[in-house]
């Protein structure tokens, strides 16, 4: 298996490393960088645990290799909150309406969430589904989560107005 | 709503857990980073049953970082089987097949190398030369008594056979004004948590100890490494602060733990074994209960019930453990919320060539509450009476409690119609009738979905002796430790992992309300296997009342030794005394006084003012049995099997497009009396989460085997489970009937939303057939069956 240099700018740090062809994302991620708030559900793509935003967009890290984000952007659930460790609207929602339990496709959940938030401070129900279902949660039923989705953009919302205003 | 007298308990309050989650720092087992570690795949029989050759394991061990290659053979010569829970000696199970594979899946070898990915390398040159045997997957078949046998020494395929009778029942059935009789049947599904089970182990040569870190959830765990071990238990500490990526029960990873233990103390290394989807699901042993019920039921003209006949068949797979045990506990609640006078149960357990059992959410209570509310159902179909109407004549009503059942448990508290009419009100029933019946005249099916359920919370043992009389355990206790340090902060400390259900504020709410100390400045920390107390685990839905009780006693006791010193200081009777906060005053003459912070100093720095024979410094410890516990069933198979119930009622309504058959579910309204609401966003999260396992249950959720004794839903592109596009945005409210046995009136709350949700869905699909003259009594419901039964003579 072929080894290859790497350079990935991750949560705003560039991260270097030399990876086996064959080394996924999610276990870069994890195992190289230590960043294990990105979790590994299923491996096959479907439950959405180890979403990471990648140059903007929510994929699945364990569906792609490290190989292919070199050179590219990675914000990890670790890059959410800001440099003095302040929740972000959303991770302040996601604790308000106690949007988890066990915690383990929180990391994913806020990724998938926060993108939605990133292109509309209004999404409508329809869109709050659309954004949530690349992600299953087993412990919640869904509803707190969508409450919490709710609001974080209220908030986002109301203190963009008063900036505004 | 009723007053909340609490400070802190029933407060909308966030939680202390979720901060640590939301910013990924969760500690889950895979997160553990061990210097050295190596890591574990696994080697998986194709075959349903076959005998076991030989395995060749030269090509993998030459593979550069391959470590070690383990079979059963070697584990069969120096551990123990793994533990068993009825009286089966000739049933050997091994953490690797031994001499022969019993199910498709079965772990066969163990590969350890220097990262995952060289193990799967490995794995893939291994040969194993199976001789394929005769092998049996269907329950019924295997009952027969020219059924080839999964276990060949043990005889036959039934693990357990009993037929228990509780009361008058020929009489009643004889006496009945009418009977009638139908099946239900529930397929092998799982709470699948998304986390698979993960462990990872290290021997410390120099001290002799085994450390132990798991994604676990099981009573007992320690001492089962240590017997399959033969290894002392104070040799092995495990863990407890690993948080745990979901379990509802299934986390019972107990072959994977002493397969791993063994490696690390052989090898010397840390070994971790993280299972991966495949693993989890083919071979994993977290497949649920798979059962059918054949139901009769006497009942006279007027809709009440007199008795029920139930026989249940459950299909354990190949290697029973624990899972026999989960057609035990539903005799805790076999009549349901209803008074029914005599029943007949005839359990029956037997093996088959599947993965093993595993304990799920409820314990064997889902699967009978679908049948027991299909029965009501039926009967007002039989008498053409109104569900509704048919359940409330059968209710115990409120004056009744506490009621004893014909089984032998009294539940402790309720009231049964106040909370099914919440359900209804806040589902506007009225309204949802009308809709229901506009949406059948524009052409699709529909129908509401009404269920109620027993929630039997507390969590004990009782139906290990009551399965397997050689068994006289009946404790099955709690520990919670609490401190006060130097500086007056408190610490509390448990002992358990936690799956998600919030411990950490179940113990801060509670000691915080008892000490009147501000619950987030007060510290949960979950202790290790040999310096902590001990845990039956969080199963049961036992932890607000078995650790809340014992935080609670912990608390009370800390708190008697505060007044003790500050009667010794202040030169008055202890109950002259007034407790406000921390801080202890003259009930006559508040000026004369001791706060908090001068009462530590007392206790850990000044022994001259302490009393008399006074142990120094604050702390507390207490153990609490089950309440009500402690008792051996009678000879005719009655017992007190939990102490506390709950009880919830759901109101659903689905429409069915009838070109594809797929159900929606439009509206979904759940009422719930947990007694005392120890934090409300938990028990929400509770209700909400329960009910969508049960809807994936009830339509999704399925591990089927084909003919060929082939697993054919291994990934979750076969195995599918909701996501939020089919789980409705559920609404929830409560009604609190306090329990009389538990430290604030609390009850659990852990399994009822999974109670209820299936035999919901069951009514709701059930209603909406009911115009087309079908039934549908399968779960999961999957869209083709419905589809089949709209479109099919």
């Amino acid at each position: 298996m072929s080894n290859h240099d790497i350079k990935i700018k991750v949560n705003g740090v560039v991260r270097t490393g030399t990876v086996s062809a064959r080394t996924t994302l999610a276990d870069f991620l994890r195992e190289d960088c230590r960043l294990t708030g990105t979790h590994i559900g299923c491996e096959h793509g479907i439950c959405g645990a180890c979403s990471v935003e990648y140059d903007g967009q929510p994929v699945r890290s364990c569906l792609m290799y490290a190989v292919q984000a070199d050179g590219h952007e990675v914000t990890t659930v670790e890059g959410l909150s800001d440099k003095d460790g302040k929740l972000s609207a959303l991770q302040d929602a996601f604790c308000d309406t106690h949007a988890l339990q066990c915690g383990f496709c929180t990391p994913a959940m806020l990724i998938s969430a926060q993108s939605l938030l990133n292109e509309t401070l209004k999404p409508t129900d329809e869109q709050i589904r659309e954004a949530l279902s690349a992600n299953i949660c087993r412990c919640t039923g869904y509803v707190q989560i969508f409450q919490a989705v709710r609001l974080a953009a209220e908030r986002l919302r109301s203190g963009k107005e008063k900036v505004a205003s | 709503m009723t007053e909340n007298k609490f400070k802190y308990i029933g407060r909308e309050r966030r939680t202390k857990e979720d901060k640590r989650f939301v910013i990924g720092a969760g500690n889950y087992v895979a997160d553990i980073a061990r210097p050295g570690c190596l890591h574990l795949a696994v080697v998986r029989s194709p075959h349903p049953c076959a005998r076991i050759a030989a395995i060749r394991t030269e090509k993998a061990l030459a593979l550069p970082g391959v470590h070690y290659v383990l079979t059963g053979a070697e584990l069969e010569e120096y551990t123990k089987p793994l533990q068993q829970y009825l009286d089966t000696p000739n049933v050997r199970w091994y953490s690797l097949a031994v001499e022969r594979t019993r199910y498709a899946g079965e772990w066969v070898a163990a590969v350890v190398a220097d990262s995952r990915y060289i193990a799967e390398d490995a794995v893939e040159l291994i040969e194993v030369d199976y001789e394929p045997l005769p092998f049996i997957i269907d329950p019924e078949a295997a009952l027969l008594p020219e059924a080839v046998a999964v276990h060949p020494k043990h005889g036959s395929n039934v693990i357990y056979r009993r037929t228990f009778s509780w009361g008058p029942v020929a009489e009643d059935f004889s006496k009945a004004d009418h009977t009638l009789a139908f099946r239900t049947r529930w397929h092998r599904s799982a709470t699948v948590p998304l986390e698979t089970f993960g462990v990872i182990s290290e021997w410390g040569p120099g001290q002799d100890i085994l450390e132990v870190w798991a994604s676990i959830q099981m009573p007992q765990y320690v001492e089962q490494i240590a017997a399959a071990l033969k290894m002392p238990q104070n040799n092995i500490r495990v863990h407890y602060d690993v948080d745990v990526g979901g379990s509802y029960g299934v986390k019972r990873g107990i072959k994977h733990t002493v397969m791993v233990c063994y490696l690390a103390k052989k090898l010397g290394r840390p070994v971790r074994f993280i299972e991966d989807r495949l693993d989890n699901m083919s071979g994993g042993d977290m497949h649920g209960p798979d059962r059918s019920f054949d139901m009769k039921v006497a009942f006279d003209k007027s809709g009440r019930i007199n008795s029920l006949k139930i026989r249940v068949l459950d299909d354990v797979g190949a290697y029973p453990g624990r899972s026999p045990l989960q057609l035990g506990k539903p005799i805790g609640a076999i009549v349901g919320a209803y008074r029914i006078g005599s029943v007949e149960y005839e359990a029956i357990s037997v093996t088959t060539n599947k993965t093993g059992q595993v304990a799920v959410r409820g314990f064997g209570q889902s699967p009978t509450n679908v049948a027991l509310e299909t029965a009501i159902d039926r009967v007002a179909a039989y008498l053409d009476l109104d569900r509704l109407e048919v359940r409330r004549r059968n209710f115990i009503r409120p004056e009744d409690f506490p009621y004893l059942i014909p089984s032998g448990t009294t539940y402790d508290s309720g009231n049964y119609p106040a909370v099914l009419d919440k359900a209804l009100n806040l589902a506007d029933y009225e309204r949802m009738l009308v809709r229901r019946d506009e949406l059948r005249a524009s052409g699709v099916a529909a129908g509401i979905g009404i269920a109620t359920c027993l929630e039997p919370s507390g969590g004990n043992s009782a139906f290990e002796g009551l399965l397997n009389p050689s068994n006289e355990s009946t404790t099955f206790l709690e520990a919670v430790m609490v401190k006060v340090d130097r500086n007056g902060t408190v610490t509390v400390i448990i002992n358990t992992t936690t799956s998600g259900q919030g411990h950490e504020t179940l113990v801060s709410l509670i000691v915080g309300e008892e000490l009147e100390r501000e619950p987030d400045q007060i510290r949960v920390v979950h202790s290790d296997s040999l310096n902590g107390l001990w845990t039956h685990s969080p199963v049961g839905s036992r932890m607000a009342i078995m650790m809340g009780g014992a935080a609670a006693g912990a608390a009370k006791k800390l708190k008697r030794d505060l007044l003790r010193i500050a009667a010794h200081n202040l030169g008055v009777a202890e109950d002259e005394l007034a407790y406000d906060s921390g801080t202890i005053s003259v009930a006559k003459d508040s000026t004369r006084k001791l706060s908090w912070e001068q009462l530590v100093i007392i206790a850990h720095r000044q022994y001259q003012k302490m009393p008399a024979g006074m142990e120094p410094a604050l702390q507390s410890t207490f153990v609490l049995e089950v309440p009500s516990g402690g008792n051996l069933p009678t000879p005719d198979g009655r017992i007190q099997m939990y102490p506390c119930h709950s009880f919830q009622a759901h109101v659903a309504l689905v429409s069915i497009d009838m070109g594809t058959g797929k159900p929606t579910i439009l509206d979904y309204s759940i009422a719930h009396d947990c007694g005392t609401v120890i934090n409300p966003h938990i028990v929400r999260g509770m209700i909400y989460g329960g009910a969508a396992h049960g809807i994936g249950a009830a339509f999704y959720e399925r591990f089927a085997y084909d003919e060929g004794g082939q697993l054919l839903s291994q990934t979750f592109m076969d195995y599918l489970l909701p996501s939020v596009h089919e789980v409705p945005e559920i609404r929830q409210t409560e009604h609190c009937t306090p329990s009389p046995l538990t430290s604030h009136g609390q009850k659990g709350v852990g399994e009822g939303g999974y109670l209820g949700a299936p035999a919901a869905m069951a009514s709701a699909v059930n209603d909406a057939l009911a115009p087309h003259g079908k039934t549908l009594d399968t779960l999961p419901m999957r869209i083709r069956d419905i589809w089949e039964c709209l479109n099919l003579a």
